[in-house]
């Protein structure tokens, strides 16, 4: 496979995730507990989806089939995204929807800041702009993460039982497909696997903070990066993708 | 021939004028020039070329921008292309003396110079009130009306207000 071809896929993978995720958060507009949390949850689930768009688009670009960010947001079937599972999961309570947050984020943030130095300038404009945007998320789930495991015995339950349901998926944000293999051995992208101690740190450093264990996980869920995804996941497709199944190439 | 290049010189000053000028569409006290996302003007071939860089990657103001611009050039005259560019990235560090005073003068505070670490957990900056300048100020939200700014209230005057984030 050609690096371009092959960068252009692994870019797409990459899309998928911010995109399903951006679409979670953006779930909670106008269902969120205070005002200030109903205008948090949509900012971070623009960042999700600029840097989403950002992605598709120069993918697009790369693989020259003609496919534009709305063709690969809106036009794929659902074999087709290779998301992580995590992003997909429900948005649960808040309890969840933070946890998920802060895991994701505490992923792409030395993810991004590895990718700064990328062989690619393209990325690496990406990598520099979203670098700060992802650390107001860890930041922000974090601070969640922390109020909840350490507040009152209802959260604290609740913070534990978000913990035993997504943990399990996290192990998966650092496997690799093929194509993302062939862009870190040219240096277009960061290896994951590298990244594992920092994110390590960093949901220790929350969790010690908001008493709460990291549980052992002895089968971690995975499937996303091969196109099996959970049933929860056609759900979101159908809502997402409404608008451009029911009325093809619509325009607003 | 010296005086078409100066003739191109001088023409390429305004178009870069006429961009400089537009205001950001959603907080239109400040130019695209004063924060900085209005990165080169350029003639080529007689179309301006004007280069912009979107501050926040999900910016829902880029495109809106981008069409002001081009409108602008238009309107003054020129052929006009807008083009996005992502490197190096803008950073609020890019906001001019000039577009922080007048962020400032609006009610808005602007950002600080050269980000402190955005990872620290419960991480406070001190944010000073534009309105009455205290430094007694709390912050309400890490994210406010826009994805640029942050919310803040002042503990001395009790107004509430926006803080524009440092990125």
């Amino acid at each position: 496979m050609k690096p371009a071809a092959a960068l252009a896929d692994a870019l797409i993978t990459l899309g998928d995730d911010h995109l399903i995720l951006g679409h979670r958060l953006s779930q909670w507009c106008g269902h969120a507990p205070m005002l200030e949390e109903d205008l948090s949850m949509p900012n971070m689930a623009l960042d999700m989806l600029g840097q989403a768009r950002n992605l598709y688009t120069y993918a697009g670009g790369l693989e020259n089939k003609g496919r534009n960010e709305d063709d690969l947001a809106y036009l794929r079937t659902d074999r087709e995204y290779k998301n992580c599972l995590l992003v997909e999961r429900p948005n649960g309570d808040f309890a969840h929807t933070m946890l998920r947050q802060l895991y994701f984020a505490a992923f792409m943030h030395p993810f991004w800041q590895a990718a700064t130095t990328s062989a690619d300038d393209k990325i690496q404009g990406f990598a520099e702009k979203a670098v700060k945007e992802i650390a107001y998320h860890i930041r922000h789930a974090g601070e969640w993460v922390i109020r909840l495991g350490d507040g009152t015995e209802e959260s604290a339950q609740r913070m534990g039982e978000a913990v035993i349901a997504l943990h399990g998926y996290t192990d998966e944000l650092f496997s690799t497909t093929d194509t993302m293999q062939i862009c870190i051995e040219a240096n277009l992208l960061p290896d994951p696997e590298r990244l594992r101690d920092q994110w390590d740190q960093t949901i220790e450093q929350v969790f010690a903070e908001a008493f709460l264990t990291i549980p052992e996980i002895p089968f971690p869920q995975e499937g996303g990066r091969d196109g099996r995804h959970t049933e929860d996941f056609g759900h979101l497709l159908s809502e997402l993708q409404y608008m451009q199944r029911t009325y093809p190439g619509m325009t607003w | 021939m010296v005086e078409a290049p100066v003739l191109s010189n001088l023409q390429q000053a305004r178009a870069w004028a006429v961009a400089a000028a537009v205001p950001d569409p959603e907080i239109p006290c400040v130019t695209v020039a004063d924060l900085g996302i209005l990165r080169d003007v350029e003639l080529v071939d007689g179309i301006a070329i004007a280069k912009v860089t979107p501050t926040y990657s999900g910016c829902p103001a880029v495109l809106a921008i981008e069409l002001a611009v081009e409108t602008a050039l238009l309107d003054a005259g020129f052929q006009a292309k807008v083009e996005r560019v992502f490197s190096p990235a803008w950073t609020t560090d890019w906001i001019t003396d000039q577009g922080r005073e007048k962020l400032r003068a609006y009610g808005i505070a602007p950002p600080h110079k050269s980000s402190n670490s955005k990872l620290a957990l419960f991480g406070e900056t001190t944010v000073a009130c534009p309105r009455c300048g205290s430094s007694l100020t709390s912050k309400i939200s890490e994210f406010g009306s826009t994805p640029c700014k942050a919310h803040y209230q002042c503990d001395q005057c009790v107004e509430p207000f926006d803080y524009f984030k440092c990125l």
